[in-house]
């Protein structure tokens, strides 16, 4: 799971799939967490509060990138990456 | 003991007019700066004396011996336990002497320039730096230590350079104060390097313990020697190498007669009453370590000063500028005290040197700065420095003229002038020790006589010259000044100075030495005389003799074509040959280092510059990939 969102990040060019995938990158990070700690830590809650946080960083993130994708769309009138290329030498 | 604290008034209260009138200046009426600053010297000059006074006369000493009173002291900086920087007010018989002169003189020509830069531009700023100068010449002499007196004397050669070039807009002004700067700086450095080396032996900088004839300077002095001289007595050539440089002795003297581009007042307080007798002044200062660690030390002195002395006279001789032959009068008799010191000796009779150089350094500063006032009058009424487009003023200067001729016989030694009494103590002394240098100064003392009748006499005589307007006496200003400095200049030689200022403190007897005495007023005629004869009438004589001489006299209008061989030094050997190298090594291996560094990181980022596209998937690409790549590398080296 956490390989399909690289592989998602790295090939899609639409920003909103980009950013779809960052959570499932998240995701599969929560899932990793819940699973290690239950098997190697079962009487620690440490794993269990970190996913909390990121799931509320996540929420966050989510609004701030979808925040940042509408003014690039009002910007360039597009939400492709490689249409968006002004910041170079 | 008398309390002395209050002299440091003497120090601060022209420190405080410089920064009123340099900062205020401008928003004043020029003639109340002008005032102010007169004022100023006028409190100034009455301290002097009172000090004076109570030093010489209401302080009581026991042995009848003059000590040396710490009026004031602060420690400045403290370099280590022992050795410390002080700033103070050194009271003792030459500073106290010192004192009186300086502010006699600057408190003249404060006066006399009232009247002499009316209506000039920059008047304020003239009086501002009038007032530096004579606060850094006073903490040169006041200094309780000699690196006080390092700061204070590199303070006067600043304010002597912004003197020189107060004439800003005149290219020649402005040479002749950068050469007067560099050259003076120049042997500074040897000065510096004598404070450093005196102090590392003796652990000290003040002048009390160094020159205490018991102190450890003195008794443990010497040190390991070099090249045939102990490292003491090298330290105190260095010292003088200062000395020689301010005072403009030979080889050092080069900018004396180009400084005469500043203002007149100037060159009256400058360049012929205080700051060139500063060296005089350091060889005094220091005189009981020249004596008892560093007679070789002694030797030069003398015989730089006989030389100088010399030299300047056939210079002074030749000259038509009416300022620069004073400059070379001046050089000259500076020789005269530094070669009265060069044979004296310490404490009683045999320091007769000594206090014959004080008596003479004060008589010159009176008599010099008249000079100097005078030709200020003279260039004043008829706009020329030359003395060839003079003759006849006697008719409309007539005080001018009566100073003039005053001040004249003066510097000739003819009695009962003072110049007569202080310059038959230099011979006296002389005669005594040397006396090759004594037949030297001998011979100056009729040429002196002899250039100094041929600029009366063809100012003053002769054939009028054609003038733009009548000459007329300069205002009260200046003609007063000229008069209380004649009438010192007259009467300063009953001074008992034997009894005032000694190389000990303790008062000796002299008597007139006639077997010195008479040949000298003798010569001293005799110069007048052939002057007398040549330039009283018009006549063609000083043409003929010129003709005959006349390699040798162009070489002496020439200055020996000292200039010549500075330039010839500098520009041909030691620009071509050290400062061509340096330049180079500088512009290619030091900024070649700096500018290949600057030049491989151009390129190198002009190469780089293409990975930045801006597409954010490469960024995001070469990160993950990195990521990876890191991580593999860590699981493997890891294990």
């Amino acid at each position: 799971m956490f390989f399909v969102g690289i592989y998602g990040f790295l090939t899609r060019r639409n920003l909103i799939t980009i950013l779809m995938s960052v959570e499932i990158i998240l995701n599969s990070v929560n899932i990793n967490f819940m699973a290690f700690n239950r098997y190697l830590f079962p009487n620690k809650l440490d794993g269990m509060f970190f996913s909390l946080f990121i799931i509320a960083v996540a929420a966050a993130e989510a609004a701030v990138a979808i925040a940042i994708i509408i003014n690039i769309y009002r910007r360039f009138t597009t939400i492709n990456v490689e249409d968006v290329n002004e910041m170079k030498f | 003991m008398i309390n002395f604290t209050y002299t440091i008034w003497i120090l601060l209260i022209p420190f405080l007019m410089f920064i009123l009138l340099g900062l205020a200046g401008h928003k004043l009426k020029p003639r109340l700066s002008g005032l102010l600053g007169t004022g100023g010297l006028a409190i100034i000059t009455l301290l002097s004396y009172i000090t004076a006074y109570k030093y010489f006369f209401a302080t009581p000493w026991t042995d009848e011996t003059y000590k040396a009173i710490t009026a004031a002291n602060t420690v400045w900086l403290q370099l280590t336990d022992k050795l410390h920087i002080d700033l103070g007010v050194l009271l003792d018989p030459i500073s106290v002497m010192m004192l009186v002169v300086v502010s006699t003189v600057s408190f003249m020509v404060h006066i006399y320039s009232i009247g002499y830069m009316k209506d000039e531009k920059g008047f304020e700023r003239f009086f501002a730096f009038l007032s530096l100068f004579t606060f850094s010449m006073l903490g040169l002499v006041a200094a309780t230590n000699i690196f006080q007196m390092y700061i204070f004397w590199e303070l006067v050669g600043i304010s002597s350079y912004l003197l020189i070039g107060f004439y800003y807009q005149k290219p020649s002004a402005v040479a002749a104060s950068k050469k007067a700067f560099i050259v003076t700086r120049f042997a500074d450095m040897g000065f510096l390097v004598g404070i450093l080396i005196l102090s590392f032996n003796t652990k000290t900088f003040d002048f009390i313990t160094l020159t205490d004839p018991s102190g450890p300077a003195i008794t443990h002095g010497g040190g390991a020697a070099f090249l045939g001289l102990s490292v003491m007595t090298w330290s105190m050539i260095f010292v003088y190498m200062g000395g020689v440089g301010k005072s403009a002795m030979f080889p050092f003297h080069i900018w004396l007669p180009d400084a005469m581009e500043g203002p007149t007042p100037v060159s009256a307080l400058i360049h012929a009453a205080t700051m060139v007798v500063a060296g005089v002044y350091l060889v005094a200062r220091m005189f009981p370590i020249y004596v008892f660690s560093a007679p070789a030390a002694l030797y030069v002195v003398a015989y730089v000063g006989a030389f100088s002395s010399l030299f300047a006279a056939i210079i002074a001789c030749t000259q038509t500028d009416i300022k620069r032959v004073l400059a070379y009068s001046t050089m000259s008799q500076i020789g005269y005290m530094m070669l009265a010191l060069g044979v004296s000796g310490y404490g009683g009779h045999e320091g007769l040197g000594f206090t014959a150089s004080m008596f003479h350094l004060s008589t010159h500063a009176m008599f010099k700065a008249l000079l100097f006032l005078c030709s200020g009058a003279i260039i004043h009424a008829v706009h020329s420095n030359y003395m060839t487009e003079m003759g006849g003023l006697r008719k409309y200067l007539p005080i001018t003229h009566f100073t003039f001729l005053v001040a004249c016989l003066t510097i000739s030694g003819i009695p009962p002038f003072s110049g007569f009494f202080s310059k038959d103590e230099i011979l006296a002394a002389a005669f005594d020790h040397n006396k090759f240098l004594f037949a030297v100064e001998y011979a100056v003392a009729g040429i002196t006589a002899f250039y100094m009748f041929r600029l009366y006499f063809s100012i003053f005589w002769g054939r009028d010259a054609q003038y733009h307007h009548t000459p007329h006496e300069a205002p009260l200003t200046m003609t007063v000044p000229l008069i209380i400095l004649a009438a010192g200049a007259a009467f300063a030689g009953f001074i008992p100075f034997n009894k005032l200022v000694t190389s000990n403190g303790q008062a000796f007897e002299t008597e007139m030495e006639w077997v010195v005495a008479i040949p000298s007023v003798l010569i001293g005629l005799l110069g007048i005389s052939v002057a007398w004869v040549m330039y009283k009438k018009t006549s063609d004589i000083p043409d003929r003799l010129a003709s005959v001489f006349r390699y040798s006299y162009k070489w002496a209008y020439n200055k020996f074509y000292m200039d010549e061989l500075y330039l010839f030094v500098t520009k041909k050997i030691i620009f071509r040959y050290i400062s061509v190298p340096v330049a180079w090594f500088d512009r290619h291996i030091v900024d070649g280092t700096m500018n290949s560094i600057a030049t491989i990181t151009q390129v190198v980022s002009f190469r780089i510059r293409r990975f930045q596209s801006g597409q954010l998937q490469k960024y995001a690409f070469a990160f993950v990939s990195g990521t990876i790549l890191l991580t593999i590398l860590l699981i493997f080296l890891w294990r």
